[in-house]
């Protein structure tokens, strides 16, 4: 039985950079990627263990509070 | 006196430039990015232009832009506000070289005190103490171990040509300085363009007080009283004060003297101000910011000065007779932000609502308003709310008065921990410190 999560930005913001890949395997805790936001650098981390299924932002993409960053499946 | 003076900023402080603009009779001209075509500062300038798209560098860091934008519409001086390009000392040059005048200190005053390394060195020159630390760039771990062995841990890593405390790391022990140091000179490089990392004595629970001086055009400097600013997250102000709270005589005479030989060895033109770590009967130097500070506010409701105009007057090389005068009554400001009040994380959003408060001794600079918008790609600053009373207690009383009356809806903001924190024991007691916020902050969580 497999969980899929999908990480959402919290806040309106700008991609900064992406630390993994589509298929990479992460550990709870370990940072995802990096948004911009009001001149602050802010960490998404994984919530859980898992893999990363699908990246939907890329570096530079400007988000809506609410926007899907991507989806791990939990481990 | 100039005519046309042009705001190089946004926000709170632009209108707050314009309004003794005005008072002067000087023509404010604004720039504004996409992102801030309805902001209060757009509507109140005597003229104001779109300049870009709402990303800075695109808007209000475009150096070229703005160039050729006071050559194109006669400028003949330029106001830069705080952040932004205030204390880029090339394009201070690049006004003066265009025939403007740049409303601050000498170009080589800004790039002498700009980088954190060499501030210090100039300082421990004039007779002012320092941090004990690095004299020179660290440059890898072993490097710094040998120096984190020589002052003993905790120390601060910071990136030399750093501000507003980004990129600024507390280290306690060697394990964590080696993860520290993986990372720091790469980081330093990406965010301010030089990899170059000092390393200080860090003292946790020092209070940060500032000195606010005024350097003359005739070269005289003085020093028009202090703030404590020891409220922070992040390793920046939350809240400022003057006078600073149960602040030794002897510390105090003991700042005020460093602050004006500080500003003496650089040949300080304008406002400008220069920062301390206090704990006890020590203190140290930290910075010098060479520009108008966010907190200027305080100052001036102690003093009754106009601190931008005395900007303004110095610039044009108008001679200044300023008695220094006797702090009257007691101020405090609370930056009101965009942001979480238990994470501090930013929190952008459309402001539905937006009713300031007022009443006696209250001042609001604030640079938004009803039906406007917070963009991500500024800092999260909506208004300075400030009381004045004639003791530290009144003026407390006025502000938690003022922070519940404050309406903002539709945004998260951070008065609800100013309401929380003016009202505990240990800020009406003056026993705050740096620490202090992220303890009661924790304790909300």
């Amino acid at each position: 039985m497999t969980n899929q999560r999908e990480i959402r930005t919290e806040m309106a913001a700008n991609v900064w950079q992406i630390a993994v890949n589509t298929g990479q395997v992460v550990s709870r805790g370990e940072e995802l990627m990096v948004l911009e936001s009001m001149k602050m650098e802010i960490p998404v981390v994984a919530p859980c263990d898992g893999t990363v299924v699908s990246i939907t932002v890329e570096s530079g993409t400007t988000l809506a509070q609410g926007d899907l960053l991507l989806t791990l499946e939990e481990s | 006196m100039f005519s046309r003076v042009l705001v190089a900023n946004r926000g709170e402080i632009a209108r707050r430039v314009i309004r003794t603009l005005r008072s002067m009779g000087i023509t404010s001209v604004a720039v504004y990015s996409e992102a801030d075509a309805s902001l209060p500062f757009v509507q109140e300038a005597d003229e104001a232009y779109l300049i870009g798209p709402a990303s800075p560098s695109q808007s209000y860091l475009d150096t070229t832009k703005l160039l050729a934008f006071v050559a194109d519409q006669r400028i003949d001086a330029v106001h830069p506000g705080y952040g932004f390009l205030s204390e880029n000392f090339r394009f201070a040059q690049a006004v003066s070289d265009a025939g403007a005048t740049w409303i601050g200190p000498a170009p080589a005053t800004i790039e002498a005190m700009g980088d954190k390394i060499n501030s210090k060195n100039l300082m421990a020159a004039a007779q002012v103490p320092v941090a004990r630390g690095s004299h020179n760039p660290v440059s890898g771990f072993d490097d710094a171990l040998a120096l984190c062995r020589e002052i003993g841990f905790p120390v601060m890593v910071k990136p030399s040509a750093g501000g507003g405390g980004i990129g600024m790391s507390v280290v306690r022990d060697e394990d964590q300085l080696r993860s520290v140091m993986t990372s720091a000179e790469a980081r330093a490089e990406r965010l301010f363009g030089s990899a170059s990392i000092l390393i200080e004595e860090f003292l946790p629970d020092a209070r940060h007080i500032e000195v606010q001086i005024l350097g003359t055009a005739q070269g005289e400097v003085l020093a028009l009283g202090e703030r404590d600013c020891s409220i922070q997250r992040r390793h920046q102000k939350l809240l400022e004060e003057s006078p600073a709270p149960n602040l030794p005589a002897e510390v105090h005479s003991g700042l005020v003297e460093a602050a004006v030989r500080a500003g003496e060895a650089v040949d300080y033109r304008g406002v400008g101000t220069v920062e301390f770590l206090v704990s006890g009967d020590k203190f140290m130097f930290l910075e010098m910011n060479t520009r108008l500070q966010v907190e200027h506010p305080v100052t001036e409701l102690v003093t009754g000065l106009d601190l931008v105009e005395a900007q303004i007057l110095v610039a044009a090389g108008e001679r200044l007779t300023v008695q220094v005068p006797e702090p009257s009554g007691h101020a405090i400001e609370v930056r009101v932000c965009a942001e979480d009040p238990v994470t501090f994380l930013p929190r952008p959003g459309s402001i539905e609502r937006w009713e300031e408060p007022q009443g006696e001794g209250i001042r609001v600079d604030s640079g938004y308003a009803s039906c406007t918008t917070v963009s991500p790609h500024y800092d999260p600053l909506l208004a300075k709310l400030c009381a004045w009373g004639e003791t530290r207690e009144q003026a407390r009383a006025r502000l938690v008065a003022a922070v519940d009356e404050f309406v903002v809806e539709g945004l998260t903001t951070n008065l609800p921990l100013f309401a929380d924190l003016l009202r505990s024991e240990v800020f009406i007691s003056g026993a705050h410190h740096t620490a202090t916020l992220g303890s009661l902050a924790k304790a909300r969580a």
